[in-house]
């Protein structure tokens, strides 16, 4: 394995994480089957404020995992030096087999973590905590996926050897080559690509406008957000970093971090994943407010979460145009 | 703008808080500043190594050929050259004379080398920083050495490289071409290496498996290689200097888990107070967690600091022998300061993170008093 | 206004020092009206207390408020009800030290985010009600034993609560204070507040300002007036 300190850091803030959740699961059974708000007794009280320290120490492993997300690409990203024929983060990432699950896995807690603050939050403002079995059984459900992704990302790691050549991004990413991952993706027509892009953003926003107006159709977002999010990942792919690299076959989603384009990475993919992650949350809140006690919190809350997500989205598109029109690069003869 | 004036109000009295207990605060906010700079100290001057290993390198010509004899590294015969040359993609390739030359009067090695970029008079040498600081010659004196076969070569000191290369330019001893052979014995037509530069980068690797391949009795070591390994070893070194110190870290949280759980009396009544009043329990761990992040903060911007102070301009003096290597002619440099993002978030979550899940119980602890304890 | 009905209170439960508390309570507490507790210490009136100021929840029985049933609300909708229908005036004052007068008044309010300048000029009003003004910015351990209180009274009513309640008010009082803190209690009577106090003292519970008196012991009320 590699001595490197961002590796350590990350098995450490993993490692911990896990730990954390795991010593709340029996918790979350506790809560499931004795949970009972009506009684005084004791017990009952000790369940209640026993949930505090639970949320606390999840509130903090949320944020500590969405920071390791992004310590983890960029690190990535960095080692790419280490690995022959490795140029950016995708090289390092296929160094090894586990690499790639390990970063979906760790999508997959930033958005499930996400979703359960949303439903945390939503829980709270009810005077009888509507939401407190749906919690902790979601809490049941999202404590092994972040063991899966603390123990495949432990598996990457340890597998990582400095002098494995591996392939760089540029073999990954062109339209020929064997890899499993986004290779169809890349080959997307650029026309089909963009439309697609914007007929689902087009699609999200509308939902998001439906909800500000209705906030029971939350659902329609959801959906529409998580359509958006899959389609903005295959357009920047496919189209937009090929705009920001003006190379029509460079099309890895890792270089568009880099310093040498100006991070504009950062300025898609912040208000791409927050967008989608509201988006998601208002469907939560509107499914919640079903409940007597979230009459009035549920559609208030699920109405913001899509003004957040409008504007993600709406950033989103803005950003990606810019990025295409002041490209020297022409992909479409019609475009002057 | 309700939360904002909320969390306005929580860091207020929070800040008031940390003010009232001053002594604890700082007992803490100081052992935790320490552990960061330390931290801090050991990331920043590894990563400054390796970024001027990076940069030293940079100019380097990107293939190096060595002759191997029986596995081990023998002098290389100049039609080799040739059969370079001949080789699609070759920029150019040149013969390199270099060695060590032990100096019984400083009992240190020198590395003995004809320059390419300039000519040496013969008869004379121009040394590197550490060999001057080590025999104390200047410009003008004169130095002797046994050659291969026992005669005295004598070399005038012409000059003294700069001290700002000294990383790299310490130990040398730059003489002509015909003392080197004549010193060391070694005949026309022979080189001790010989170093390639390629035209299209992207081809190095395509270039060296041909001269590889022309050239069977020789091995190739690519300059990207050469740098791979020098992170590695870097790397490695600061990681297990950092385990090592994951000790220092663990008692930290330790200390800090104490810190917290230990609330005087003072404090339980505060807290009993304010959840009296009408703070819940999410108030009160809001408000601690805001002491929290103030000190945090505080120590992480203090640490770095003092890191940054102690490797850039005090020359790293703590731990400079570990991270460098061991050597008799100790080049004395100054580090370019550079400040990486990745090396911050790290650090982040090596002190900040361990820190803030150490206070989470004992903060938990002391928010969940029942509101009516202080009518009891 | 507020009623409780068949609340029960018990301490360590299920272990070897289990204590009841109140053991079954049935009550009415008129609004508008200023109520005195009275009873030996351990009667129960000040967990009585704790149960109608929404202190604590009953661990069986149950309390309601203006007609919502409060006794399984959890902590913080109880806290949120608490903050904005009760003030507290606790026995020994129970001011933050190294705190000023001014800020003592303003803390029950931070939490619920409304703007600060608009809170401090409600606190200094309070103050100066209380005839505190000119010691606003005094740190609370200098203050006197009547000028805390007072400060308490100004906590207590920060958030323009409907009722207020006092713990054991006049025992750390002389007679002159006493009477003086009585008047406060007309005063807010005559705001239209409720006011709910428990006292051993003859003084308090004679005073012509008090409506009814509710007598306790062992947990139980034996004499309502």
């Amino acid at each position: 394995m590699l001595f490197q300190p961002a590796i350590i850091a990350l098995l450490l803030a993993s490692g911990l994480a896990a730990l954390m959740i795991a010593a709340s699961v029996p918790f979350a059974c506790r809560v499931l089957l004795r949970w009972n708000l009506a009684s005084g007794s004791e017990d009952q009280l000790r369940l209640e404020r026993r949930t505090y320290l639970v949320v606390t120490l999840l509130k903090i492993v949320m944020a500590a995992e969405a920071a390791a997300l992004v310590l983890f690409v960029f690190n990535a990203d960095r080692m790419a030096s280490l690995f022959t024929g490795a140029m950016c983060a995708v090289g390092t990432l296929k160094v090894d087999s586990w690499g790639f699950p390990a970063l979906y896995l760790k999508l997959a807690v930033f958005f499930l973590a996400g979703m359960w603050l949303v439903l945390d939050a939503v829980d709270n403002k009810g005077w009888d905590y509507p939401l407190i079995r749906v919690k902790y059984g979601a809490l049941l459900a999202l404590a092994p996926v972040l063991v899966a992704a603390t123990l495949v990302q432990a598996a990457y790691f340890l597998g990582l050897r400095a002098d494995v050549i591996t392939s760089c991004c540029s073999t990954l990413f062109s339209g020929g080559g064997v890899t499993v991952t986004s290779n169809s993706v890349a080959a997307l027509p650029h026309g089909l690509a963009l439309s697609l892009l914007a007929g689902s953003l087009a699609v999200a926003l509308g939902a998001g406008v439906l909800v500000l107006w209705r906030p029971r159709l939350g659902w329609l977002l959801a959906l529409a957000s998580a359509a958006a999010f899959f389609m903005g990942m295959a357009a920047i792919i496919s189209t937009i970093s090929v705009y920001v690299y003006e190379l029509p076959h460079h099309h890895c989603p890792f270089c568009i971090l880099k310093r040498e384009y100006g991070h504009v990475g950062y300025a898609l993919y912040v208000p791409l994943f927050t967008a989608t992650l509201c988006g998601l949350g208002s469907g939560i809140a509107a499914w919640a407010a079903r409940r007597p006690s979230l009459a009035e919190a549920g559609p208030k809350t699920a109405r913001i979460l899509a003004g957040w997500s409008l504007l993600g989205f709406a950033l989103f598109g803005v950003i990606s145009l810019w990025l295409i029109v002041r490209s020297s690069l022409i992909l479409f003869e019609a475009v002057p | 703008m309700k939360w904002l004036n909320r969390q306005r109000a929580l860091l207020d009295f929070a800040l008031s808080s940390l003010r009232r207990r001053l002594g604890k605060t700082l007992g803490l906010a100081l052992v935790y500043t320490l552990v960061v700079a330390v931290l801090a100290s050991v990331m920043l001057f590894a990563h400054a190594l390796r970024r001027e290993a990076a940069l030293v390198l940079a100019g380097t010509p990107e293939v190096l050929v060595q002759r191997l004899v029986a596995g081990r590294h023998d002098l290389i015969p100049a039609d080799h050259l040739d059969a370079i040359r001949g080789v699609r993609g070759v920029k150019s390739a040149e013969g390199r004379l270099w060695g060590y030359l032990f100096d019984p009067a400083a009992a240190a090695n020198y590395t003995l080398m004809v320059p390419t970029d300039r000519t040496i008079e013969p008869g004379s040498a121009v040394v590197g920083s550490g060999v001057a600081d080590a025999r104390g010659v200047a410009p003008g004196d004169l130095m002797s050495f046994r050659a291969h076969d026992g005669k005295l070569v004598q070399f005038r000191i012409q000059g003294v490289v700069s001290k700002e290369s000294a990383l790299v330019t310490a130990d040398l001893f730059l003489v002509s071409e015909g003392d080197y052979r004549r010193l060391f014995g070694i005949p026309e037509g022979r080189f001790t290496d010989i170093v390639v530069t390629v035209r299209n980068p992207r081809e190095v690797r395509t270039v060296a498996e041909k001269i590889d391949a022309a050239l069977p009795d020789t091995r190739i070591i690519l300059r990207d290689e050469i740098l791979r390994t020098y992170e590695s070893v870097f790397d490695w070194r600061e990681g297990i200097v950092l385990l090592l110190l994951s000790a220092a870290i663990l008692a930290f949280g330790i200390f800090a888990w104490e810190k917290a759980s230990g609330l005087s009396a003072e404090e339980r009544r505060e807290i009993g107070i304010l959840k009296a009043v009408g703070w819940e329990t999410s108030d009160v761990i809001r408000l601690k967690a805001f002491e929290g992040m103030v000190v945090s903060l505080g120590a992480f911007l203090g640490g770095y600091l003092l890191a940054y102070l102690h490797v850039f301009h005090w020359g790293a003096a703590l731990f400079e022998p570990v991270l460098k290597g061991w050597a008799v002619l100790y080049p004395d440099f100054h580090l370019t300061p550079f400040v990486d993002e990745l090396q911050v978030a790290t650090l982040f979550f090596f002190t900040v993170f361990p820190y803030t899940l150490a206070n989470v119980v004992p903060i938990w602890r002391a928010a969940t008093v029942d509101p009516d304890q202080v009518m009891r | 206004m507020i009623h409780l009905s068949g609340v029960k209170k018990a301490f360590n439960q299920g272990r070897a020092n289990e204590f009841w508390a109140l053991k079954g309570i049935d009550l009415e507490v008129p609004a508008g009206k200023v109520t005195v507790f009275r009873g030996p210490s351990g009667s129960g009136k000040t967990t009585l207390l704790t149960m109608v100021g929404c202190l604590a929840r009953p661990t069986s029985g149950r309390v309601r408020l203006h007609d919502r049933d409060i006794s399984a609300l959890p902590e913080r909708f109880l806290t949120d009800i608490r903050r904005s229908t009760f003030g507290f005036v606790f026995q020994n004052f129970n001011l933050l030290k190294g705190v000023t007068a001014l800020e003592n008044v303003m803390i029950p309010a931070y939490p619920l985010g409304g703007d600060h300048g608009a809170l401090r000029k409600r606190a200094q009003d309070l103050l100066e009600r209380l005839e505190m003004g000119p010691k606003a910015h005094s740190l609370a351990e200098w203050l006197s034993g009547g000028e805390a209180q007072r400060v308490a009274i100004a906590r207590a009513l920060v958030n323009d609560p409907q009722v207020v309640i006092a713990d054991e008010p006049t025992a750390n009082l002389d007679s002159d204070r006493s009477a003086q803190f009585l008047d406060i209690v007309a005063e807010m009577k005559g705001d239209g507040r409720t006011v709910l106090m428990t006292s051993h003292d003859p003084l308090v519970a004679e005073a012509g300002v008090v409506d009814h008196v509710v007598t306790m012991r062992d947990g139980v009320v034996v004499e309502q007036r």
